[in-house]
């Protein structure tokens, strides 16, 4: 298949940046989408030019490392995937595909397609854990959890910590991650011990760095690759209320 | 407590119980407009009479301004607080299908309220609060009926601003109905969809009842 491609450039971080278009004649659509990526490099490493910087790890939507913006949505236009799962059969045969990095004052650009989002590092080391001391595990029925609450912790922890929702978000707001983390904790026992530091800390830190607040557009929820539902987001709000309201 | 409400969390829970507040005044304020098409207008002049005299609605009324004030400060600050978060915006954007239009554009709509609020007070509530409106006939009531009707009967272009800002005021509800209750953590996967109903429900009773008033007075004319 042909495809046009319509990619963000910048040299780094402190470059202005801008697109340059491609074109691929033979292109299979079998090809995986960061395949299409890695063969239009090496083409351009021929020519002597500079490869496209994008990030990419696992290739099996498990490390979120691969987030790019495609055709005016995070991850591309398929829903509920990572763009490392994107195939080119996802695409029509001649089209233009634009990819642009993630836009948001808190994920800076690195280079190209690459973005600085340590912010979301930061937020977990401010409470995105729980402290104990590690040994050998204990018997896994001694702490009983409700069947609801370990799947509900279960579906929150399928977060990948990919960035997604803050870059749909209107207001680039990370309230879906932090969601996703708290609930995966407080609902769980051993994490309910420091829900309420945890919450406080880690809501002041992602106000710290600049994400924006939640107007509940519930474009976080639509592109999420693995389906983080809003209502953790209510979750969120309620361990929030709650901690600061008992302080 | 401390610092709750310099926090985004705490910045939206006043958007949210501010807002549930002004949606309760909106069911009174509707239930008791809806007596414009009720008789010959004597039982709304007596509502209109009694909500106007009660000391303890005083109160209340003072706590709505209250409540509008805080609202339409705290959608500026949070507003303007969003709008710096994406400097550099995207070249392409597609629709997710799921964002509406209302979700997206709360603050607009928000100040298209404010603006017909500030003519809504100078078209009745000035009026009979400190002069020129009717009063019914040796009593020291207001004839609020015939303020109102007789109003509503002169210029269409009042009647059409009217109904322009019921129908905002619903797609402003639309979203913020089940807004409201998730921004207080009161929502979960079973709530998430009956809510965003029942906001359409609520929506649609405020704009179609503060429709009806102004085409019905127009009609009887
Ligand atoms: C009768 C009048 C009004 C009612 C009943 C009302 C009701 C509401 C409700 C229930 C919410 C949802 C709160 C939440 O998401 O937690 C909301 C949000 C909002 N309102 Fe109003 N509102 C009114 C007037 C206004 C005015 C006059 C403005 C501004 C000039 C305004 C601006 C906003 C904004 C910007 C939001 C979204 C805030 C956010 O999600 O970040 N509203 N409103
Ligand atoms: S909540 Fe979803 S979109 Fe956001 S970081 Fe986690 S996996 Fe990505
Ligand atoms: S490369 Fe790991 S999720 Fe895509």
């Amino acid at each position: 298949m042909k495809l046009k491609l319509k990619i963000w450039r910048q040299k780094d971080a402190k470059s202005k940046g801008k697109f340059e278009t491609y074109y691929l004649d033979s292109v299979s659509p079998e090809m995986s989408f960061l395949e299409m990526l890695d063969y239009l490099n090496s083409q351009l490493i021929l020519k002597g030019e500079d490869p496209i910087a994008f990030e990419h790890d696992c290739r099996e939507g498990i490390c979120g490392s691969c987030g790019l913006y495609i055709n005016g949505r995070p991850h591309g236009l398929k829903g509920k995937t990572t763009t490392c799962e994107l195939h080119l059969r996802d695409f029509k045969d001649g089209c233009t595909i634009v990819v642009e990095p993630w836009r948001a004052a808190s994920f800076p650009v690195i280079k190209d397609l690459m973005v600085d989002r340590h912010a979301f590092e930061k937020i977990m080391q401010a409470g995105g854990f729980i402290s104990t001391n590690a040994g050998a595990a204990q018997d896994a029925n001694a702490i009983p959890v409700a069947k609801p609450n370990a799947d509900e912790a279960f579906d929150a922890a399928s977060c990948i910590g990919c960035g997604a929702c803050v870059a749909a978000c209107k207001n680039s707001s990370a309230m879906l991650f932090i969601a996703a983390k708290v609930s995966q904790l407080a609902l769980l026992p051993q994490g309910r011990i420091e829900a309420k530091e945890r919450v406080k800390r880690m809501v002041a830190k992602m106000d710290e760095l600049g994400f924006g607040g939640c107007t509940n557009t519930r474009a976080c929820e639509a592109e999420c690759p693995k389906g983080i539902s809003i209502s953790h987001i209510a979750r969120l709000n309620r361990e929030y209320y709650a901690a600061k309201f008992s302080d | 407590m401390s610092g709750i409400f310099s926090s985004s969390l705490g910045k939206k829970l006043i958007m949210s119980i501010t807002g549930l507040f002004l949606m309760l005044f909106l069911v009174v304020h509707l239930t008791t407009n809806l007596l414009l098409l009720v008789g010959d207008g004597s039982l709304y002049n007596r509502a209109a009479h009694a909500l106007a005299t009660i000391p303890l609605l005083r109160i209340v009324e003072f706590l709505l301004a209250f409540g509008f004030f805080f609202h339409i400060v705290y959608a500026t600050i949070i507003t303007l607080k969003n709008q710096r978060t994406r400097p550099i915006g995207y070249n392409k954007t597609a629709s997710n299908r799921v964002t509406t239009w209302p979700s997206k554009n709360m603050y607009i709509l928000g100040f298209a309220i404010l603006a017909f609020l500030v003519l809504h007070l100078i078209n009745f509530f000035l009026k009979l609060r400190f002069g020129e409106a009717p009063y019914v006939e040796g009593t020291e009531m207001h004839n609020t009926y015939l303020l109102v009707s007789s109003f509503f009967a002169k210029y269409w272009w009042y009647n059409l601003i009217y109904v322009i800002s019921a129908v905002l005021l619903g797609l402003h509800l639309s979203h913020g109905f089940w807004s409201a209750f998730h921004t207080i953590g009161l929502n979960n996967n079973k709530w998430l969809n009956r809510l965003e109903s029942f906001a359409y429900v609520y929506a649609v009773i405020v704009a179609v009842g503060f429709t009806i008033i102004p085409i019905y007075f127009w009609f009887a004319r």
